[in-house]
């Protein structure tokens, strides 16, 4: 089991590193801002935490909600704000 | 099978997808749109798929946390975007962190009788909950350093103090230890917890007030990719391939920029990080040794130059960012453009605070993006370009780079604006770079001077253009 999901793990670095080595130097800014958006997956793990059994856990989790939705709200807006921007001639 | 594994895993598409559409400006907006709705998705599946949950705490975080990130990110200006980016950063992590931690709080009990937790053997567990808490913690307080430098609240310059370095190393290796002790079964895991969240909050700390200002676009990078591991480990502790995979995506991301931003100034990442350049006592010396005169225009006489150019080459840097000069620069282009001359911006990898800063500041003036060429692109054109127009970029312009071997910057991939007819160079003062090192393309024979404010100096230069 603990190796499934290690090949995951390497399996998706290596997808990554392929796609990301595509962006141009223009979207760097941008993907700094949407991948950091993409981090704020961690929203998932919050959502679970805030089970409630009264304990620490539950507040725990709370915090980790705010937090990981300031990433994920304020990241990809302020990516789409930012590539509205980028135009042709 | 849960049915809502699936929808993990088309969250994870989504974002591979979208993040393959930022390899072209014309895709990439719709390609954060597609990565969002991956989000979405995975935040309904969660909600829907889980039990016990409390929809009301969940509620308000959500609303909470979406009006703070909203707010931001409507209001924040381009310029100061790296600071942002940072301070985002450091929630992803903190997230990260407070998940892992929390998951841990949970299953105490269960991990002194051994038993397997979320399907993972108690060693593995402790392992990925620890680096889960290690790097999210690590990024959230390394990241408001950054944040802190990068606004102004912090020194710009670096940070040191005698012994940085062994506190580091014994900060980590308490960490070490600590993990292997509890690996091993040892007891009192609560105070140790406490122990290991405090010992990386300090080293996030310690690791990034030693980086200079100059330096931020490698540390932000590298921030970027902690949060994106912190994410994948905290997708081991919690066993969600979606966590896994965007953490991974992230992680590859910011580690692909960190290579970039390095190679850009020719260091070493252990450089970057334990190196502290831009220390005043290291660059004394040779600098100052050699006397440099430069000659100084008047933004009239810089006119008349234009004026006679065909070909313009704008190299911005971040003093361009400082002054908001952005529009200024970009009406001015137009005038000369107006005039028949062709204009072209020379962007540095390392200009500004951020991978890609100054592109998204003249995006945001409405320079079209064609107009913007990076390094490889741009050196060959200066060979037959009549003005190359530096403004607030002082390192990345220095030729000492190509030739002088005690010179903090030797070795770094320049660009080559001496080889333009002219170089017209807009500072606001006579002051070194961050590098702290004298520029000797100021002296050169084809170098002028046009001190001022960049947006100042680039509003009369306008002005004396339109007057000829």
């Amino acid at each position: 089991m603990d190796i499934n999901i290690l090949t995951v793990f390497i399996l998706a670095i290596f997808v990554g590193i392929e796609i990301i080595s595509k962006v141009p130097p223009t979207l760097h800014t941008p993907l700094m801002s949407g991948s950091n958006a993409i981090s704020g997956i961690a929203i998932v793990g919050a959502i679970i935490a805030t089970r409630l059994d009264g304990g620490m856990g539950t507040w725990l989790g709370l915090i980790a909600v705010i937090f990981a939705t300031v990433n994920v709200i304020g990241g990809f807006m302020v990516t789409d704000r930012m590539l509205k921007m980028f135009k042709r001639k | 099978m849960e049915y809502s594994k699936l929808f993990y895993v088309l969250a994870a598409i989504l974002f591979i997808l979208g993040l393959k559409k930022l390899s072209h400006p014309k895709t990439a907006r719709g390609g954060n749109t597609m990565a969002s709705i991956g989000m979405f998705i995975a935040i309904v599946t969660t909600l829907l798929a889980s039990n016990n949950l409390d929809f009301t705490l969940i509620i308000a975080g959500i609303v909470i946390g979406g009006l703070i990130g909203g707010v931001f990110a409507a209001k924040i200006e381009m310029t100061q975007m790296p600071q942002m980016v940072a301070i985002f950063n450091g929630f992803g992590g903190a997230a990260s962190a407070l998940v892992a931690g929390a998951d841990f709080i949970r299953n105490i009990d269960k991990l002194q009788t051994g038993v397997f937790i979320n399907g993972l053997s108690p060693t593995f567990y402790l392992v990925v909950v620890i680096l889960s808490i290690f790097v999210g913690t690590l990024t959230f307080t390394g990241s408001f350093i950054a944040f802190g430098k990068l606004q102004g609240f912090i020194s710009g310059q670096p940070i040191v103090f005698p012994g940085q370095q062994i506190f580091n190393a014994i900060f980590a290796f308490s960490m070490v230890t600590i993990t292997a002790y509890l690996v091993m079964g040892g007891n009192d895991l609560v105070n140790f917890f406490y122990a290991i969240v405090f010992l990386s909050a300090l080293m996030g700390i310690t690791l990034t007030i030693p980086i200079g200002g100059a330096d931020m676009p490698v540390v932000i990078s590298l921030l970027n990719s902690y949060s994106g591991v912190a994410a994948a480990a905290t997708g081991f502790v919690l066993m969600n391939n979606g966590l896994i995979i965007s953490g991974a995506l992230v992680g590859a991301s910011g580690l692909i920029l960190t290579n970039i931003m390095c190679k850009g100034m020719n260091r070493s990442l252990t450089n970057v990080i334990f190196g502290a350049v831009g220390l005043k006592q290291e660059s004394s010396g040779d600098g100052e040794a050699k006397q440099i005169t430069v000659k100084s225009y008047s933004t009239e006489e810089a006119a008349m130059i234009f004026d006679a150019a065909d070909k313009v080459i704008v190299v911005p840097g971040y003093g361009l960012a400082v002054a908001q000069a952005q529009h200024a620069i970009r009406e001015v282009a137009e005038f000369l453009e107006s005039k028949g001359k062709k204009v072209l911006y020379a962007i540095h990898p390392v200009a500004g605070r951020m991978p890609g800063h100054m592109n998204v500041l003249l995006a945001e003036a409405n320079i079209p993006y064609e107009q913007l060429k990076d390094l490889d692109e741009i050196n060959p054109e200066f060979e037959d370009c009549d003005v190359a127009l530096v403004l607030g970029a002082n390192d990345v312009v220095n030729p000492a780079a190509r030739h002088d071997k005690s010179s903090p910057i030797y070795g770094m991939p320049i660009l080559d604006v001496d080889k333009s007819r002219t170089v017209i160079i807009n500072k606001r003062t006579m002051n070194t770079g961050f590098a702290g090192i004298q520029n000797e393309l100021f002296g050169f024979d084809n170098s002028i001077m046009v001190f001022g404010d960049a947006k100042e100096m680039l509003q009369q230069l306008l002005k004396d253009l339109k007057e000829l």
